[in-house]
């Protein structure tokens, strides 16, 4: 029952950024529309859940859907020892969202990768630079539509 | 040309081709080598290197984390774009005589990572002596492909310092 109260309270904190509230597999997951992040992180961190951990946050790509991306930010709780989904949706045409590197320090990595292989744009990022793939590398590669066999060595390779 | 003259060659060919042999017994069992370990094969590295499997019954015992002071290199792992200038610094800084073991299926072909940061295979970025399949290679696996590299070096035509120089 405690987990419908978060998702519950959430809602109620936040009528207009939250869409949708469901449980997936035992964990509670939110919706949410992409400006309410930070409120609804910063509420979540601070607030009666206390989901104080950052665990991970990433990116999915779903070609021919409009928004197309989709970030995830996996929350957890220490002190309750539960675990929070968020989900937001980012359109091609914007892809920018507010960096969360002022709530959490290791937002900072974990946003450079997202940046390097999906090409968002974290806003209020101190150091958004490429964190896995090399200087000069073009594209996405996590994206669906990077293409399988394209190579782009940082030395000339032989053949 | 007389009968005893057939039957005993020239004398310099003769000793050539005995120092020749000599030196390359030598090298055999005088590998230093450079361990360029990137992923889990390394594990095997190591168990292929300590006392269970104990590569220096082999002569290759000595590990120099130098590359200056190396002869073999082994290339333990998957290597990336993003590492293949590094392999390919290591490589040069390493003096001659040199051999490359390319170890496991990563360093040998790229294996399962046929993607986009993985390079296929580091023949494509430095000579390869001996190849190493698996994934990961059982510690006899590696130990047979040292034995290989030893019969390589064995019938190499080697390089000394008062032999004129080839290419």
């Amino acid at each position: 029952m405690e987990e419908k109260t978060i998702l519950e309270r959430l809602r109620k904190e936040f009528p207009a950024g939250v869409r949708e509230t469901l449980t997936s597999l035992g964990d509670e997951v939110a919706v949410i529309d992409k400006g309410a992040l930070l409120p609804v992180v910063t509420f979540l961190r601070d607030g009666p859940g206390e989901f104080t951990m950052l665990l991970d946050l990433t990116c999915v790509d779903y070609p021919g859907q409009e928004p197309r991306f989709e970030m995830v930010y996996h929350l957890f709780s220490l002190s309750r020892n539960r675990r929070l989904r968020i989900k937001t949706r980012l359109g091609e045409s914007d892809l920018r969202i507010a960096s969360l590197t002022s709530l959490w320090k290791n937002a900072n990595w974990l946003e450079r990768e997202v940046y390097d292989l999906f090409g968002v744009h974290f806003e209020g990022h101190p150091d958004l630079r490429r964190l896995f793939m090399y200087d000069g590398f073009e594209g996405y590669p996590l994206r669906k539509d990077y293409p399988l066999r394209r190579r782009q060595p940082l030395i000339r390779l032989k053949e | 040309m007389t009968e005893e003259k057939k039957k005993r060659p020239p004398a310099g060919p003769f000793i050539t081709t005995q120092f020749n042999t000599l030196l390359g017994w030598a090298r055999k069992f005088s590998l230093f080598h450079y361990p360029f370990v990137t992923a889990c094969c390394g594990m095997e590295y190591m168990s292929a290197a300590c006392a269970h499997f104990d590569i220096d019954r082999f002569g290759a015992g000595w590990t120099r984390f130098s590359p200056r002071q190396s002869d073999m290199l082994l290339v333990v792992g998957t290597i990336t774009q993003k590492e293949a200038p590094v392999l390919r610094t290591v490589y040069d800084q390493m003096t001659e005589p040199k051999w490359v073991i390319a170890f496991g299926t990563c360093a040998v072909s790229g294996g399962i990572y046929d993607n986009y940061a993985v390079v296929q295979g580091i023949d494509q970025i430095i000579p390869v002596d001996v190849y190493i399949p698996g994934c990961p290679p059982r510690p006899e696996t590696v130990l047979d492909g040292l034995l290989k590299l030893q019969e390589k070096i064995q019938h190499q035509d080697h390089d000394w310092r008062w032999k004129k120089k080839r290419s």
